[in-house]
């Protein structure tokens, strides 16, 4: 193989983010290695192939022949194991490849928590393209569906199964949907949005087993509280971990997922690990060790590349953020939001008079310092929450200018005036 | 939960098992309509009758209306693309080549054969579909229909019953509402109502274009020697019509460009622009994305305009050669006139906007230049003529296979295959003037919000003009292209509210965020 190559394992946003960014800078050959599919995907738009939004071509964020044109190979294959010390790895085309650098971007696995009848078919995560697969194949005869677990994954296979005409069961563990991190009043607005799309919304309920029939095919689900529930397709949504099962017995040291430093090293030398897979040794101040986020994946890719390209560069992924979509409710989050508020810390929340759209913002109850924003219905300028960040602007300041910060589309209705005389009532006694 | 005992299936019954019971009566009730249309057509004398052209009108109308409600309005308001890719109409199936085998058909018919849907001549009054739609005419404009009145009647009834379809469908979006209901505005009453009432009430004078947002050089006629005869000719109102067809095309619409973007006309205004929005819409992800496609419109778009200029110049040469004492300029000062408007907007290119361009779009601005100068110069013939061509034949050709064939025909007769905006991507010259213009000088601009774009293709999908927003999205860059009509589907449909239809300061509309590197379409450094 060549010499000075660069390998990569993992064409998901993260690897193919670092292949882009390590071409920019420098010559050195690289292979990206995946064997999920042939060229990168957006992840993301899985739901709205299966809807028929959109084509699996869409979903490429790249034609075909931008690999080629930059000089960057790709192999479908799977990676049956890497010798770390010959720096070697073997394929299961039977092909062995050494490298010079190895870049580990492997992603997740959907969780599966030991349930009865979890293996049937008919019975999916959503995260591979596998998934969709099959998913598409248990449509066929499906009428009925059973989701487990309220995260974002969950809603999303909530939504695309009822555009298909599946009658949706959603359960939930908790008391509310993902109100480990949604507070209470926006959580509430996403259960009555899921309720309003007409799926059976279970809250604070578990899943005890998944009954099969005699082909081992689900035909329904024991939820834990003893109710039956019929489904042709089982939906485990709770959550994802690092892809790494098969590197245990290897060198490489890991916990949760593959450990690494600042520089994304691990504790190999030339072996770097990033995206879903990476566990930060100590992540930056309010960040997590695995965040499994397309957005913390893009910004690991790019920190790579600057390493491996001679320009050593520690991951700073900046201010937290990240959105989502919860049917037709769009959610963003600057900064940091807390679900139980800390003595140190206050939160203001504004709803508008239809308890459609949301603004809370979180701030330094001693010195007023703005901390972070979570919204929903409102598009936001993710520039203006950065800069207020970044120069440790006062709540007030940041409310009183929070129209530049608006990004809905032109002729919406305007909150921030409301917002601003709400904010300015509540705090008059201050 | 309590209060929608079993919601989800009706969902199911909607989305996934056939028609609702509304859409199936809208159905039968539009199919109605168009089968009165086709018994008038086939010449079944019966049909002849104010009350039957209203009852056809009227459940057409109706008929969309009750289908669009029976659509939409049972679902909460959100984006609506459930299975696009997978119905037959929306995806080039069965459904999507009968439609578009149809609507080819009647392009062929009105411009080619109109007799055969009708038109009486001088001895004949008229017959089938066209007799059919006389008592509206003479209501509105005194006289009996012609075949373009039919056109132009059908026409309005696909934009406003297509366009509330469109409103409900978007009816989240208060962009898409103000913006359809616009371009609904103004076909009904400024293409439509207000031509057939001045006509009506100006009996004596004679034809001549009275939509006056139809300007040149959409309306390629507006120059031609009959027109220009026939404006000068009708008194204040025809003078009236001249200046403001010629103030539209040098002052207000470079002006309304620069503060709006070329969106002001193409997406909110224009007559193709209007269809390809409302009736056009279930279709607008058929566009072509691929480079080649963009390397073709690039041509073709500028070959168009490069060909209208050098009619229009030919066809007003031969006016002023014909009209020695009517027209103002002699054809010697026409020539300088347009040698120096066009030198002088190719130089304020060259020196301002030079790093702005693409290489082989300042070659392309060059070269026509030296084309159009050197015809200026040496071959335009004391006719107006080009190398012996004369003016009738150029304009001929160009209202055959332009204004014919291309914006007709192919533009939306091929709606169902081709994806709604193909006239208005690759030949509309109007289209070019303008986009020429937001490119150059616009305050518009799509912004993207920082590093927010999870590449999902949404919006390149949607595009109707082939543009690949999500290339320039997910680098964190601003969208400024000339091809952008501002329809504003992109930030539509984008889950995760990462674009925004702006207007804003000339020079930061290309601001790059640094939370992503720059945009480099080969991103192959040079080897060492």
């Amino acid at each position: 193989m060549n010499k000075d190559l660069i390998l990569i394992v993992g064409n998901g946003i993260s690897g193919s983010t670092a292949a882009r960014e390590i071409r920019k800078r420098c010559d050195r050959p690289i292979l990206m290695i995946s064997e999920e599919c042939e060229y990168f995907f957006s992840r993301p738009a899985l739901m709205y192939v299966y809807m028929g939004h959109l084509k699996w071509a869409h979903t490429q964020p790249y034609p075909d022949t931008f690999w080629k044109d930059n000089d960057i190979a790709l192999k479908k294959t799977r990676v049956e194991a890497i010798d770390f010390e010959a720096q070697r790895i073997s394929c299961s085309d039977g092909a062995y490849i050494e490298y010079t650098d190895l870049v580990l971007a492997l992603g997740s696995v959907s969780n599966k928590l030991g349930w009865p009848g979890q293996d049937a078919e008919g019975v999916t995560g959503l995260y591979h393209k596998s998934d969709l697969e099959a998913l598409e194949r248990f449509t066929i005869s499906a009428r009925q569906a059973v989701i487990v677990g309220g995260g974002l994954i969950g809603i999303e296979l909530a939504e695309m199964l009822l555009s298909r005409g599946i009658e949706v069961h959603f359960l939930v563990r908790e008391a509310s949907f993902w109100d480990r991190v949604l507070p209470q009043p926006e959580s509430a607005i996403i259960n009555d949005t899921i309720r309003r799309h007409g799926v059976h919304l279970h809250l604070l309920t578990g899943l005890q087993e998944i009954v099969t029939d005699c082909h081992r095919r689900a035909i329904g689900v024991i939820t834990d509280k003893g109710e039956k529930i019929a489904a042709q397709i089982v939906g485990l949504t709770v959550g994802v971990s690092p892809h790494i099962a098969w590197l245990k017995a290897t060198t490489l040291a890991i916990s949760h997922g593959i450990l690494i430093d600042e520089y994304l090293r691990t504790n190999l030398p030339h072996v770097y690990a990033i995206g879903d897979c990476a566990e930060l040794k100590t992540p930056p101040l309010w960040r997590r060790p695995i965040e499994a986020v397309w957005y913390s994946g893009k910004i690991m890719g790019e920190t790579v590349a600057h390493t491996l390209t001679g320009k050593p560069k520690k991951y700073l992924p900046g201010h937290w953020y990240n959105s989502a979509k919860f049917f037709d409710i769009e959610y963003q989050i600057y900064g940091q939001i807390s679900v139980s508020i800390p003595n140190s810390e206050k939160q203001f929340f504004w709803s508008s008079t239809d308890n459609t759209k949301t603004l809370r913002i979180a701030y330094n109850d001693d010195d007023g310092r703005f901390i972070g924003v979570c919204s929903l219905g409102i598009r936001w300028r993710q520039e203006y929450f950065h800069r207020a960040l970044h120069q440790q602007l006062s709540v007030e300041e940041v409310i009183a200018h929070l129209a530049e910060a608006n990004f809905d589309p032109e002729f919406y209705h305007r909150y921030e005036s409301d917002i601003f005389h709400r904010f300015r009532q509540k705090h008059t006694t201050l | 939960m309590s209060s929608q005992k079993h919601p989800s299936l009706s969902l199911a019954d909607s989305s996934a098992i056939g028609l609702n019971i509304g859409q199936k009566i809208g159905a039968i009730l539009g199919m109605s309509g168009i089968a009165t249309l086709l018994i008038a057509g086939l010449n079944n004398s019966i049909a002849h009758s104010p009350i039957v052209l209203m009852y056809s009108i009227l459940a057409l109308l109706l008929g969309i209306l009750l289908y669009a409600r029976s659509s939409y309005l049972h679902l909460p308001a959100g984006v609506q693309n459930n299975g696009v890719f997978t119905s037959s109409l929306t995806h080039r199936g069965l459904w999507a080549w009968i439609i578009g085998l149809f609507l080819t058909g009647f392009y062929v018919l009105l411009n080619g054969y109109p007799h055969l849907l009708g038109l009486g001549d001088a001895t004949q009054p008229n017959t089938g579909l066209v007799a059919l739609f006389d008592p509206l005419s003479i209501l509105l404009n005194g006289k009996p229909a012609s075949q373009w009145f039919v056109y132009g009647s059908l026409y309005t009834i696909a934009i406003l019953g297509m366009g509330y379809k469109f409103i409900l469908k978007y009816r989240h979006n208060k962009y898409q509402i103000i913006r359809t209901l616009s371009v609904m505005f103004f076909q009904f009453c400024f293409a439509f109502l207000l031509p057939e009432l001045l006509s009506k009430l100006n009996p004596e004078i004679a034809y001549f274009n009275k939509d006056i947002k139809n300007m040149w050089p959409l309306n390629y006629y507006f120059f031609e020697n009959w027109h220009l005869t026939n404006l000068l000719s009708s008194g204040l109102l025809g003078k009236l019509f001249l200046g403001i067809g010629l103030s539209l095309i040098f002052v207000i619409s470079p002006l309304l460009t620069y503060f709006y973007g070329k969106r002001w006309y193409c997406a909110w205004v224009c007559g193709c622009g209007g269809l390809a929005e409302t009736a056009g819409d279930p279709f607008r992800h058929l566009s072509d994305k691929t480079t080649r496609a963009w390397k073709l419109e690039r041509w073709l778009i500028h070959s168009v305009l490069l060909f209208i200029i050098l009619v229009t110049i030919s066809v007003i040469l031969s006016f002023i050669y014909e009209n020695p004492t009517t027209s103002p300029l002699s054809a010697l000062g026409f020539k300088l006139l347009v040698a120096g408007l066009l030198l002088g907007i190719v130089a304020m290119v060259f020196i301002f906007k030079r790093k702005e361009m693409a290489r082989d779009g300042l070659i392309g601005i060059a070269v026509a230049t030296v084309v159009i100068l050197a015809l200026l110069a040496f071959i335009y013939d004391s006719k107006g003529s080009i190398l012996g061509l004369d003016t009738w034949q150029l304009r001929s050709w160009y209202g055959f296979m332009i204004g014919a064939c291309f914006s007709g025909v192919i533009g939306v007769g091929f709606y169902p295959l081709l994806g709604s905006r193909v006239w208005c991507r690759f030949g509309c010259p109007m289209a070019a003037v303008l986009g020429f213009q937001q490119r150059i000088f616009s305050r518009f601009r799509i912004t993207t919000n920082s590093g927010q774009c999870i590449s999902c293709g949404n919006c390149s999908t949607y595009c109707e003009m082939g543009i690949d927003v999500r290339a320039y999205a997910q680098r964190g860059d601003n969208i400024v292209r000339s091809s952008c009509v501002g329809c504003g589907i992109c930030a539509t449909v984008c889950p995760r509210g990462v674009l925004k239809l702006e207007n804003g300061a000339v020079k930061d509309r290309f601001r790059v965020e640094d939370i992503y590197p720059a945009p480099k379409n080969k991103i192959k450094p040079p080897s060492a």
